[in-house]
């Protein structure tokens, strides 16, 4: 039986947060929390409010996401 | 990222008990499909073999929502059915494919394996689809050996497949297995090859293409657990238990002959 992947959806960034949180209007209306994935931190990834995003959300919490890409 | 569990050759023995249920069920129940037989039949074939075995059925009550298990013994998903479909009364048809999915537990072990069979005679895309899919897993499980990274074998199903023009499904992925039907590693269809862990003697991974002949993105539907193409266009889903060590990986699920198309 195969497994739930981490949940992917496109989003737009409404608000950026301290500590590189950021409010995510999703695809689908829904507003969420997300955090910045390490590996965009490394690489000084900068986002910005209007920015469309990737966001992974766990299928234990879906209020909670995790920004891993960035479209240009 | 939680540890991955390694197994000792003692739970590996085990382990290969469970797998060799798996195996002896996907052939059982692969010799009874044929149009007209109702996959409600299959599921009780299936359920009485592995009880018989002194195993128990792994995903019957199985699942996230309490108020939503999965029902059955095996996972059956017809046409543009990706996984986890329930076995139906309707009878199977000529020409469709026909994807079952097995797992058992056994002295506190799983097993999991699976297989799409053809019905009777089908179309040339079919055919090709189940032909790539099976292939693709091979290609996978050939990557499977320590030292090896995890996404080399993400890496070597995914380009077997887009190569053939079909597109392996992001949403699901394969699973460590072991004490729990599903543990730690994720195991995707997609990925880059030389990233993620580095694999060691001793984990048990179920790795598992889930092809479809259109588009990758799939839908669930309203039972909650079926999972269909969004296109309407087939799937294929093949699955084998692996355990890791130097060189090739053991296959625990091995049915005596592979394929049956």
């Amino acid at each position: 039986m195969a497994k739930q992947g981490p949940i992917k959806v496109d989003g737009t960034i409404t608000e950026t947060l301290p500590n590189a949180m950021f409010k995510v209007t999703l695809e689908s209306g829904h507003t969420i929390l997300a955090h910045i994935s390490g590996k965009m931190r490394m690489n000084f990834i900068k986002i910005l409010v209007g920015d469309k995003v990737t966001v992974e959300l766990s299928p234990y919490d879906l209020t909670k996401g995790r920004i891993t890409y960035r479209y240009k | 990222m939680r540890k991955i569990p390694l197994k000792s050759t003692g739970e590996l023995a085990l382990m290969r008990e469970s797998g060799r249920i798996v195996a002896e069920v996907l052939a059982l129940v692969g010799g009874a499909i044929r149009p007209g037989v109702a996959t409600v039949e299959l599921d009780t074939l299936a359920e009485g073999y592995i009880r018989a075995q002194g195993a128990e059925p792994a995903f019957k009550g199985y699942g996230h929502d309490p108020s939503n298990l999965f029902p059955a013994t095996l996972c059956v998903s017809l046409d543009d059915e990706v996984v986890h479909g329930f076995p139906s009364p309707t009878p199977l048809e000529e020409g469709q494919v026909v994807s079952i999915d097995v797992g058992v537990l056994k002295n506190g072990f799983y097993g999991d394996g699976a297989m799409t069979f053809a019905v009777g005679r089908t179309g040339e895309e079919k055919r090709e689809l189940l032909r790539v899919t099976e292939e693709a897993l091979y290609r996978g499980i050939a990557q499977a050996r320590a030292g090896n990274h995890l996404y080399d074998i993400s890496s070597a199903i995914q380009e077997h497949v887009e190569a053939a023009g079909f597109s392996v499904v992001k949403d699901l992925v394969g699973h460590g297995v072991g004490r729990n039907l599903h543990e730690e590693p994720a195991v995707p269809n997609y990925g880059v090859r030389g990233t993620g862990v580095v694999l060691r003697p001793g984990m048990v991974l179920a790795i598992e293409p889930m092809v479809n002949a259109g588009t990758y993105r799939v839908k669930v539907d309203s039972d909650g657990w079926t999972v269909r193409t969004a296109d309407g266009r087939p799937s294929a889903h093949f699955e084998h238990t692996v355990a890791i060590r130097n060189g090739e990986a053991e296959i625990l699920t091995r049915y005596g002959q592979t394929g049956s198309h």
